[in-house]
């Protein structure tokens, strides 16, 4: 085992005796929650083994998670969630759609805020805990089977800690029309509060699904969100994934989303990250059968003090599969962002077509970018690219558009809005698209004025 | 597939071309490592005080160190005891011209093709041949002297001219680098040593070969190439070694200093012995090799072809320290068999309108491991830095690997940075076209490789560039179906 600094050790064994606490408040007899303790149990003795990633580790190198470490927090009890009403979260949703909605504050299910309407026959939308308690199948047989704690320090203490979360079951052959939304709400008040929230997506055969997963913010104060959600998308799927992340700027955010594809399925993910002091998202997607389709793409932006940090893997375990990966970021003040993006080709994964690209804009002197596009290839036949790009605006650009009567700042941002609003353009949820799009011009120019 | 499998394995078989061994007697210190060989090292070679102290002070720092263990290669673990750290040929004596050279050496030469006549007489190549860590005959030494050149052995540096080495030795690459660059710092026998004085123009291509012969001595060789303001110099190194079982240790260090509005250009082919085919023995090839352009304007370029060893690691680099400097890499790595390679380049942006280019070429076939590993750091001071970067991989047969891993730092705004990766493999259709106009598949692959690679070959000094070429035909020979 690595040698830990001392504040190191103490921020694991801090974590260590709440999860001993945790575990006392957990009921304790039959009801069948055993394999629940124990997977618990396990994902703490991981996390003890593992203790916090410091910038030694590979996959740590460019985010230094100590102040996360270091919070000293608390879950929120249940009872903050009384303090919102249905207008608070209003701006949050999705306007204008007959929603699906499930809505989580500070952690915690809040069912009075949220809506599940009507249903298609057989689709389950409801609290992970809530499923877990009715000892659904589903949940047994999938449930941290994908999103592995064996590396990775903050899914192995969500797998210790988790709560509640979203549980949404598809059956085969359904189409679920409205979008459905998961609303994840902290209300940053005095105290710091932690929370481990925990998704379960399953997706039957030729099913079709658009979900929607949220993380804001009613206050400015500091916090700690750590969500893992587990996507699973059987055979020829339809799913499309949005994660929009618009923590306070003060907010701790480590997201994981771990995804496994069957035969023929299409999924597609935009990560939207816009908000959070350190924030850092991992998204992974397996192909494990032939013949699938596979996008992830994200935008972000930060400014002031604001550290972003995207991961991504898609792993070809198996050949015939089409892989698109399209991140594009502006950083501006003393921002600091960094891209990981590593494409696995396995072993006889040939026909293998697998894109990257990862795309920056600095506008200030003092943001920092590193990059970091990887490729490990074991089969020949394959088609593989990648490519990252640093730079500014196009002189030639704002050229063309002052010549035709546009003032300099102006032009800066029709074409910084036009650098990010690509990918944003591709959103089908309208309200969504809308929305972000306002929360990109209304930053944009807020950035601008601080620069000035 | 078959096909491809049985052709894999019938012309995977070529034998490693240049495996003799000669027999010559040898000095040596006793296998292992601590100060008194160290001191030993320093003492067989006459060295002033100073070099000691530097080499005690690397060995010491070294002892701190452990082996670094990120690079994509596997290997076993390295015995470090169990080397001997100094071989030079036996009787070492002064000498005055290639006549008193052992005849036995040169035979070894001209098996290697590089006889030191003909060289000298055919192709102007002035050549400093490093033959297990001592450096035996420099050629043209006087023709270079007229112009105030020095070019000569690393030893005969440190005898004649203490000042340069002193200012200029540790200051790329300083002792405290790495693990093997402090390993190389305490235990280096011998090496190349260049020096061009202001304003002077190299007239022809210096060249060093290095050689390694005896069993188990690792070759520890540091060369050092200063351009003073306006010099330019074209540098050549080749390398090979005979076929031996255990592996040996190969850590060089490879210095370059460029001035004000000097150029260098470092070229190297290296196709040292890269095991059998069961992937037994080879030379493990962990090399430091930076250059600094410390002055405004100038500009360092690397040129490599990289086709033996069994293990290859090195990341040559270039410092962009002055500014309008700039600094080139290109890059082809070819593995075959068991053969893994972790190459690339370091290009740091200090001094503003820094540029800098990367090409890499990977080539993988058998069961080779190839990965380019780079590094792109543009400081906040270095104002309307470029950089391009491309690496592309090519992959014959389905059980190799091609890996990229390029880091790419930038503090300013300024700064335009573009990397580009693509990995593919020979096309059938292009195979098929070339069958049909009579050109059998080896030569098709060959022509196809070839073509994948000129972009770097262009960039080799003429020689070099037609045994590159054969080279790389030789390694990749019957690996395609």
């Amino acid at each position: 085992m690595r040698t830990l600094t001392k504040t190191a050790t103490d921020a694991r064994d801090r974590y260590l005796d709440a999860f001993r606490t945790f575990e006392a408040m957990q009921p304790q007899n039959g009801d069948g929650i055993s394999w629940l303790r124990e997977l618990r149990t396990t994902a703490s003795r991981r996390f003890e083994e593992l203790g916090f990633p410091t910038t030694r580790d590979e996959e740590w190198k460019y985010t230094d998670i100590s102040p996360i470490a270091n919070l000293i927090g608390s879950p929120a009890d249940a009872a903050q969630v009384q303090g919102l009403s249905a207008s608070d979260v209003e701006p949050f949703t999705l306007q204008g759609l007959d929603a699906l909605r499930l809505v989580f504050v500070n952690g915690h299910y809040a069912e009075a805020l949220s809506s599940v309407g009507t249903l298609p026959k057989g689709v389950v939308l409801s609290s992970l805990a809530a499923a877990i308690r009715s000892d659904s199948p589903v949940v047994r047989s999938h449930l941290a089977q994908y999103a592995s704690f064996e590396n990775h320090t903050f899914v192995a203490l969500n797998t210790a800690f988790f709560q509640d979360g979203a549980f949404l079951y598809v059956p085969d052959n359904t189409v679920v029309e409205t979008p459905i939304q998961l609303l994840f709400i902290t209300t940053s008040g005095e105290t710091a509060t932690i929370a481990h929230p925990r998704n379960l997506i399953v997706a039957g055969a030729n099913s079709q699904v658009t979900l929607v997963e949220s993380y804001v913010s009613t206050g400015q104060g500091t916090y700690f969100n750590n969500p893992v959600t587990e996507v699973v998308v059987n055979k020829n799927a339809t799913f499309r994934h949005h994660k929009v992340q618009l923590e306070s700027e003060q907010a701790y955010h480590i997201a994981t989303m771990q995804v496994q594809q069957a035969r023929d399925c299409q999924f597609a993910s935009l990560a939207v990250s816009f908000g959070g002091s350190i924030a850092r998202y991992d998204a992974n997607a397996v192909m494990a059968d032939q013949g699938i389709e596979c996008t992830l793409n994200g935008v972000y932006l930060v400014a002031g003090q604001q550290h972003i940090d995207n991961h991504t893997v898609m792993d070809h375990a198996q050949p015939h599969c089409n892989s698109h990966e399209n991140y594009a970021g502006i950083l501006d003040g003393q921002a600091r962002g960094v891209f990981n993006g590593k494409i696995f080709v396995r072993e006889d994964a040939q026909k293998t077509d697998a894109k990257q690209s990862n795309r920056n804009l600095l506008l200030s002197p003092n943001a920092v970018i590193n990059t970091k596009p990887q490729l490990e290839i074991f089969a020949d036949d394959v088609k593989c690219t990648h490519g990252a790009t640093i730079g500014q605006l196009d002189e030639d650009a704002i050229f063309y558009l002052r010549a035709r009567g546009i003032d300099k700042e102006e032009a800066r941002d029709m074409l910084v809005h036009a650098f990010a609003s690509d990918l944003l353009t591709d959103i089908q949820i309208e309200p969504l698209r809308q929305q972000l799009e306002q929360e990109l011009h209304t930053r944009l120019a807020r950035n601008r004025q601080i620069r000035e | 597939m078959s096909t491809d499998t049985n052709t894999i394995e019938q012309l995977a078989t070529q034998e490693y071309k240049y495996g003799f061994f000669t027999d010559i007697e040898a000095e040596t210190v006793p296998r292992g490592l601590n100060e008194d060989i160290v001191r030993m090292i320093s003492a067989k070679k006459n060295e002033p005080e100073f070099m000691l102290e530097w080499r005690l002070k690397a060995f010491r720092h070294w002892q701190t160190l452990e082996e670094p263990a990120w690079a994509n290669v596997h290997y076993p673990q390295i015995d470090f005891e169990n080397i001997i750290y100094y071989s030079a040929p036996k009787p070492k004596k002064q000498l005055n011209s290639l006549d008193e050279v052992d005849p036995e050496l040169l035979e070894t030469f001209n098996k290697l093709g590089i006889s030191l006549d003909e060289q000298k007489r055919l192709t102007g190549v002035a050549v400093d041949a490093v033959f297990d860590s001592v450096s035996v005959a420099t050629t043209f030494k006087d023709k270079l002297a007229e112009l105030g050149i020095i070019f000569c052995s690393f030893s005969e540096a440190v005898q004649n001219h203490p000042d340069l080495v002193r200012k200029y030795m540790g200051s790329v690459v300083p002792y405290t680098d790495n693990f093997y660059a402090a390993l190389n710092s305490a235990v280096f026998s011998d090496g190349s040593f260049c020096y061009i004085p202001p304003g002077v123009r190299c007239p022809m291509e210096l060249s060093t070969y290095f050689r390694i012969n005896a069993v188990d001595t690792g070759q520890f060789e540091r060369t050092l190439l200063i351009a003073d303001e306006g010099g330019y110099v074209s540098y050549l190194e080749g390398c090979t070694a005979p076929m031996r079982d255990t592996n040996q240790l190969h850590a060089a260090v490879v210095e370059i200093v460029a001035l004000d509005n000097a150029q260098v250009k470092y070229s190297t082919v290296q196709n040292w012995y890269p095991g059998d085919k069961e992937g037994k023995g080879g030379i493990y090839n962990f090399v430091t090799k930076r250059g600094k352009c410390a002055g405004v304007n100038s500009k360092i370029s690397w040129t490599q072809v990289e086709t033996g060893s069994a293990i290859t690691w090195k990341y040559p680099g270039v410092i962009l320290q002055g500014d309008n400097s700039i600094g080139e890499f290109y890059s082809v790595a070819v593995t075959n068999n068991f053969q893994q390679a972790d190459t690339g380049t370091k290009m740091i942006h200090i001094g503003k309108n820094t540029r800098s280019t990367i090409v890499s070429k990977g080539i993988s076939a058998g069961r080779g491991q190839n990965s380019y590993r780079g590094l792109v750091r543009v400081l906040k001071n270095a104002e309307g830095a470029r950089n391009f970067s491309q690496c592309d991989s090519l992959l014959i047969g389905d059980r190799c690997g091609a890996h990229t891993f390029p880091y790419i730092e930038v503090r300013n705004p300024s700064a335009r940075v573009e990397h580009e990766a693509s990995t593919s493999k020979v096309g059938e259709d292009q195979i098929f076209y070339c069958n049909q106009r009579g050109i059998s598949t080896e030569d098709a692959v060959s022509m196809i490789v070839n073509g994948f690679c000129k972009e770097v070959f262009r960039e080799l000094p003429m020689e070099f560039a037609v045994e590159a070429q054969k080279l790389l035909s030789i390694s990749l020979e019957g690996s395609v179906g």
